[in-house]
């Protein structure tokens, strides 16, 4: 095998970490370590501190449990979830770095058409790294993507696009369906591979999954946070539906784009449709109110950061779905609660104060 | 006295495996011959012979049973694949703006998929002749029929690039397909022929959900469904009245993008459709387009005719203009607008360059339409879509100055032409 002259480095590998939350183990970084191992990795350990989760030789991470998030953010910990994948962002809060990209660990490599292995971690860079076209739907897609263009009509002073802040990847075998389709249709697989990325266009909402998703953390990272959701929540399986509405609701004001479509992976683990519809009840009859929240928010001028933005947001989420359950005033309380851990640990680069709070993980590096 | 003799092994054993046929899948090559063409005279005679079995009969290999297979004239009957909704024949109308005088070769190779459908022709006045192969059910309409229609001074209306709109006048089908006279058929990753016709009425008679966006795109087709997320107020989705196809080979860039990319060619063919959500703006190519014309035909309007609008698509801008006035329509009226499959082969025609050398005035007129369109309110007494196109008339008078005057005009002659040909 010839060696290049001069080293191949890996897109991003120093601007980028990967976010893991786990319960279980990380047996599935073994077939993702050609593409994963030149990144730094951040796994976020839920449930049982006193638990060992191993990490494959090899890899260079820090890993949180509960303890630990206790720990680093003090009272401010309350706004984390427990037993609930949604404590993933508790990841994306220690973060130093400019882009995340997160994946659950029930998700492996998925093989396009053509048999070949996605790389499913460059076509999230790529989506970032492209603009995106929020304002005026291209029928053929992203542009910007080899083998395609703006068609006839594309206005040209909307061809430069905005910035790019979220990648959102689609899944392969299990489908994302909520409990109720999958009680209904539990062998249904998905099967077609659509080779496709599109921005998701201004004003449109969309359910936002975590299993396989990128952000640009600088500029849409205070806006990712997960919820309150399982253990002591009245809710589940909403975590990252709720950080997609508020993202997106937030992206559209500060015009930056958002895509999905490609990279697929695998998604191999069916989770159980009984313990699924006992936590997405309430958010099934929820989610009616909640949808036309988000279609009517909106943010005044005066919010030009996604704290500004958030913090906004918390008080309408506050005002308009408080009435609808108690729980809305917690998440309102929570939303707050976040940003302020989010400012704490990531303090601007023009303040005097640097940060308060030295973040060590308990596993060294 | 009947004494019959008792059934030996042999038939019990026949017997036997006519009764459990259902659970034999295995290879029956092993039998004697002979017992073999028992077991098949025997099977026929149940009248348990389906093409299953058939199919092991076959398998064998046998002479004597293929021969009998043969001298009986049975034959394997095979299903078609019939596409996810029936097409009734009568429900259809193709539309053909013809700018070339010889449709032989387009028509042909439409053949295998428009040959039940009622074809209208709209021969562009410019044409001196125009020739039809035999075989299809098809109507022409000449400069002298648009005249008689709708009278000499407004017939210019439905030349160029508008020809075809006067085959939406004159339809009376719900369903209305219209492609270019430059396309062929596409053919899928397997080699089949994309059937437009089925692809596009599977479009329409699904529902579109333009409200919330389902990340596994068009939750109706098969393989798909709404995603975790997806309230489920929404699910019911509202009807489909315009589906937008796309195209492989050349694909409808306009001329600069294509004058900068002489040799970029769509291969990328993308298996899927989705629903253009509410409020999001797009340019609607003509080039493979399908519409439900009871809901929306009075706002398929030729209104906007460039200056210098030529004979290819890079010197028009009607189905741009077209198709912001139908989405903004379907917006108001809690219609569904999708895109994506299916796909037509669109060949080589014109050059970018020279119609790059004409004023594109089609490229300057989209960035003053579109903050128009953006911030379009119609009111709610616009309860169909000839009121809603006659309020984006008046709009358009009001608001957009002079140069389209004749725009709005058009458009309110258009709803008045509409009403007075289907009284």
């Amino acid at each position: 095998m010839s060696i290049p002259a001069t080293v191949v480095t890996p897109p991003l590998a120093d601007q980028l970490d990967i976010v893991i939350p786990t319960i279980r183990n990380l047996d599935f970084l073994e077939q993702w370590r050609p593409f994963f191992q030149p990144y730094h990795l951040i796994i976020v350990q839920d449930g049982d501190p006193s638990r060992t989760v191993r990490v494959p030789e090899g890899f260079d991470y820090e890993l949180y449990n509960r303890n630990d998030i206790n720990r680093i953010l003090g009272p401010k910990s309350s706004c984390i979830s427990f037993k609930d994948s949604a404590c993933r962002c508790f990841g994306f809060l220690v973060s130093k770095k400019k882009y995340i990209f997160t994946i659950d660990d029930d998700c492996f490599v998925a093989k396009d058409p053509s048999g070949q292995e996605i790389n499913a971690l460059a076509q999230h860079i790529h989506n970032l790294l492209t603009p995106a076209t929020p304002f005026f739907f291209n029928t053929l897609y992203d542009p910007y993507r080899e083998g395609a263009d703006f068609v006839r009509g594309y206005p040209f002073s909307l061809r430069e696009g905005v910035t790019t802040a979220i990648s959102h990847g689609l899944w392969l075998n299990i489908p994302d369906y909520d409990a109720p389709t999958q009680l209904v249709k539990p062998r249904e697989r998905n099967t077609r591979y659509v080779d496709l990325v599109m921005t998701i266009p201004k004003q449109t909402l969309f359910p936002m999954c975590g299993m396989n998703l990128g952000f640009h953390r600088e500029l849409i990272g205070p806006a990712m946070y997960f919820g309150l959701m399982g253990d002591g929540q009245p809710i589940g399986r909403y975590d990252d539906m709720w950080a997609g509405w508020c993202a997106k609701v937030i992206c559209d004001h500060l015009s930056l784009g958002v895509k999905t479509g490609l990279p697929y992976i695998w998604h191999s683990k069916a989770s159980n449709p009984f313990v699924n519809l006992k936590k997405e009840y309430k958010g099934i009859y929820w989610q009616e109110d909640i949808i036309p929240f988000f279609q009517n928010v909106t943010l005044p001028k005066e919010c030009t950061t996604p704290q500004k933005c958030y913090i906004e947001l918390s008080k309408l989420v506050k005002e308009k779905l408080g009435p609808i359950d108690p729980y809305f005033e917690k998440l309102s309380d929570a939303m707050v609660t976040w940003i302020d851990a989010w400012d704490e640990l990531n303090p601007s680069t023009d303040s005097a104060a640097a940060a308060t709070v030295k973040v060590e993980p308990s596993k060294p590096k | 006295m009947s004494n019959r003799c008792p059934p030996s092994l042999l038939s019990l054993a026949i017997d036997a495996t006519l009764y459990n046929f259902h659970n034999i899948s295995s290879d029956l090559s092993f039998l004697p011959e002979h017992i073999l063409i028992d077991l098949f005279l025997r099977t026929l005679k149940a009248g348990k012979l389906t093409p299953r079995i058939l199919k092991l009969f076959l398998a064998t290999g046998k002479e004597e049973i293929l021969s009998m297979i043969q001298a009986l004239n049975i034959q394997l009957v095979l299903t078609p694949v019939l596409p996810t909704t029936s097409v009734k024949d009568n429900e259809v109308d193709i539309v053909i703006g013809a700018f070339r005088s010889d449709l032989t070769s387009f028509m042909e190779e439409w053949r295998p998929i428009f040959s039940r459908f009622h074809i209208i022709v709209v021969k562009d006045p410019d044409l001196k002749e125009l020739k039809i192969p035999e075989g299809f059910d098809v109507r022409v309409y000449t400069e002298s029929d648009i005249v008689k229609v709708v009278g000499s001074s407004k017939a210019s209306l439905f030349s160029g690039y508008s020809s075809r709109y006067f085959g939406y006048l004159v339809s009376n089908r719900k369903y209305i397909i219209s492609i270019d006279d430059d396309c062929s058929p596409a053919k899928t990753q397997n080699g089949e022929l994309v059937d437009i016709v089925a692809q596009h009425l599977n479009n329409l008679k699904t529902p579109a959900t333009p409200f919330f966006f389902n990340t596994l795109y068009d939750p109706y087709q098969k393989g798909s469904d709404f995603v975790r997320g997806y309230p489920f107020s929404l699910r019911s989705g509202v009807p489909c009245a315009l589906s937008c196809g796309l195209w492989l080979n050349l694909a409808d860039y306009d001329a600069p993008t294509q004058a900068l990319k002489p040799d970029m060619r769509n291969t990328r063919y993308i298996d899927a459709v989705m629903t253009v959500p509410l409020k999001s703006m797009m340019p609607m190519s003509g080039v493979n387009i399908a519409f439900d014309r009871e809901l929306v035909g009075p706002a398929m309007i030729p209104a906007l005719k460039l200056a210098k609008e030529g004979k290819v698509r890079w010197e028009t801008m009607e189905d741009v203009w077209c198709g912001l006035v139908v989405k903004t329509v379907c917006d108001h009226l809690k219609l569904g607008v999708k895109s994506g499959t299916p796909y037509v082969w669109r060949n080589e025609k014109g050059s970018a360059i020279d119609s790059l050398k004409k004023e594109w005035e089609g490229v300057k007129l989209m960035e003053d339409v579109l903050p128009f369109f953006e911030t379009l309110r119609l009111s709610p007494l616009a309860v169909t879509a000839e009121e809603c196109v006659v309020e984006i008339a008046a709009a358009v008078k009001e608001r957009l100055g002079s140069a389209h005057t004749s725009t709005a005009e058009t458009m309110v002659e258009w709803v008045k032409l509409w009403k007075a040909v289907r009284s």
